[in-house]
């Protein structure tokens, strides 16, 4: 009687490992199968216009790279900064406490109410109206907790032996920290950061009304910048726009792309840790 | 050997600049610090400043504890009663199915699994956490609505009470947020897991219990407070989630039964902000002040366990 308890439970458990191992690869074959073959040099190469009747996605490329690169200017030196004062300079206490309340707090914030408080702060009462920068902006207090908790984590790793070495040779705090810190801990704050690129990439709901939806290339040089001010949808944005306006098609593509940037951030976590456990 | 006049001033002049240098630093890193802190003050303040007008407009009772929800109708009313119910409902169901998957799949990945298959299973699971919400929405949409479709066809045969959604509906959002959720739970609980101390797993199995008996009745009662934190966390997920439900859940507002269309508290807003205007847009405001305050409770609970954890420490 027990025996068969024991191995219907131990069935369960293992039914349940297969399960998840085989929702990922039903999930990645089906968009693989259903998207590469919208995939094309055209597609990735072209802005959509019912006029040259052309059906691409470059300009969601580009304010897709905007997105991150800007939001990583924002959040990268906000969240490696503030992990420096929690693990190096604060004294524990009521301070420290409601640092790490509040960014605990932030990262439990759904991404929709970001949003919100993105539309309405960075949008409508610093008059950034909807831009990349309004999303840029918001994505940056999304993805700061992230940054911050990976710095941390990787400066508490550091050996308490570095520190008091560089110390005692006559180094002040923050050229020790500049010149031993950061480098050892420098594997832990990419991972961070690559985290963060994931959830940039990914992100739709913080950035509908904040960043808009506009998918075209920047014209003249010029405008290059200026498109920092102008609405920009990224492709996880004009995927669900697609899907809503039943165009299934490009949105097969949008996410065969969208799956395969996010297997390479995978694929680069995986070479870091590596690289961790040498350490 | 002595120093002349110049290089004494030289050498102060240097130990100055790197003590200015230094102040510098520790004052940029601490003001960097407080960025979460003013983050979380802004947003709290700006969901109240935005949410309230809207309740004190059409008065407490009438926006929380009505269900008619006609925001552009000749006379607009504003119930958002059945749109909190779906958000609870629907996040509840999710725990329910994701949990206990969750669970086991955490005990397969610490207790049970030889190294080369906890190996395999493991970064799918990662990977599953790394896909964008919009393509669980996509896939729900493809896959999921077609075949609940069928099933509400041949389940309401010949019913002339029910509207038919073309199986866009709650079941199909639960189903989707289950599997959204999954990540989070199996992660968090198999750290926990991870965690207990193997004096308590090799006593019971030197009393007689047999490996699937110490894991059910030592392992995970042990792991119970990361396994809470596990449920509270993929609460807070379930109960934000907001695009890719919104593809699957057919936005009418409904009671949250199973093959009904159904509105939550975030679809509501991602399908109603672009074009909401005036009181109706300050109701959307509203809507999201609700969904930051369950946030909130959920975040205490979580502060609670992790505290209730410290000391027991």
């Amino acid at each position: 009687m027990r025996r068969l308890k024991d191995d219907m439970l131990l069935c369960l458990i293992y039914l349940a490992a297969f399960g998840a191992e085989f929702l990922l690869i039903g999930i990645l074959g089906y968009v693989f199968v259903k998207g590469f073959p919208q995939v094309s040099w055209h597609f990735l190469t072209t802005v959509t216009s019912v006029l040259q009747g052309t059906t691409g996605i470059a300009g969601n490329i580009v304010n897709t790279l905007y997105m991150v690169i800007l939001t990583l200017l924002i959040a990268v030196p906000l969240g490696i900064g503030s992990a420096i004062y929690l693990n190096e300079y604060a004294r524990p206490g009521k301070v420290v406490g409601l640092i790490v309340f509040t960014t605990e707090t932030l990262s439990g914030i759904p991404s929709i109410l970001f949003g919100l408080f993105g539309m309405v702060f960075f949008g409508t009462a610093l008059g950034f109206g909807y831009s990349i920068l309004t999303g840029a902006f918001t994505l940056a207090l999304m993805v700061l907790p992230l940054i911050t908790r990976n710095t941390q984590e990787a400066l508490k790793m550091v050996p308490e032996a570095y520190r008091s070495g560089a110390l005692s040779m006559g180094a002040g705090r923050w050229h020790m920290i500049r010149t031993i810190l950061l480098p050892a801990a420098m594997p832990g704050i990419l991972t961070g950061i690559l985290l963060s690129v994931g959830r940039i990439l990914g992100e739709s709901a913080a950035l509908l009304f904040t960043a808009g939806s506009g998918y075209f290339l920047p014209g003249s040089p010029g405008r290059w910048v200026r498109k920092l001010f102008a609405s920009g949808g990224t492709l996880s944005v004009q995927l669900y726009l697609s899907m809503s306006k039943a165009q299934y098609s490009v949105a097969f593509g949008i996410a065969a792309v969208l799956l395969c940037m996010v297997l390479g951030i995978n694929l680069l976590l995986r070479i870091l840790a590596k690289k961790w456990d040498v350490l | 050997m002595c120093l002349t006049d110049n290089a004494v001033k030289d050498r102060n002049n240097r130990m100055r600049r790197v003590r200015a240098v230094e102040k510098a630093a520790e004052m940029i890193v601490s003001l960097c610090a407080f960025t979460a802190v003013a983050a979380v003050v802004f947003i709290t303040l700006y969901m109240i400043a935005n949410g309230i007008p809207a309740i004190l407009q059409v008065g407490c009772k009438d926006i929380l504890f009505s269900a008619a929800w006609k925001p552009t109708a000749q006379e607009p009313s504003f119930g958002i009663f059945y749109i909190i119910l779906t958000s609870i409902v629907g996040t509840f169901l999710a725990i329910l199915i994701s949990v206990p998957l969750g669970l086991l799949t955490a005990v397969f990945l610490s207790e049970v699994a030889p190294k080369w298959l906890a190996a395999m299973v493991r970064p799918a699971v990662e990977l599953l956490a790394g896909i964008p919400s919009v393509i669980y929405g996509m896939l729900g949409m493809m896959v999921l609505n077609p075949v609940m479709y069928r099933l509400e066809q041949r389940i309401f045969a010949g019913s002339r009470m029910h509207q038919f959604t073309g199986g866009a509906n709650l079941l199909t959002a639960v189903l989707v947020l289950a599997v959204m959720i999954l990540p989070t739970v199996i992660n968090i609980s198999e750290v926990s897991i991870r965690a207990v101390p193997p004096e308590l797993k090799v006593s019971s199995l030197a009393l007689g219990a047999s490996p699937v008996q110490t894991i059910f009745r030592v392992t995970l009662p042990a792991a119970r407070s990361g396994i809470l934190t596990a449920v509270v966390l993929g609460v807070g997920r379930a109960i934000g989630e907001a695009v890719a439900i919104s593809l699957v859940s057919g936005n009418s507002v409904n009671l949250p039964l199973p093959f009904l269309s159904v509105r939550f508290l975030t679809t509501a807003i991602v399908s109603e902000m672009g074009y909401a205007e005036g009181l109706h847009r300050q109701v959307l405001f509203t809507i999201g002040l609700v969904l930051f305050g369950f946030i909130m409770v959920t975040n205490l609970i979580l502060n609670g366990i992790l505290r209730g954890e410290r000391k027991a420490r």
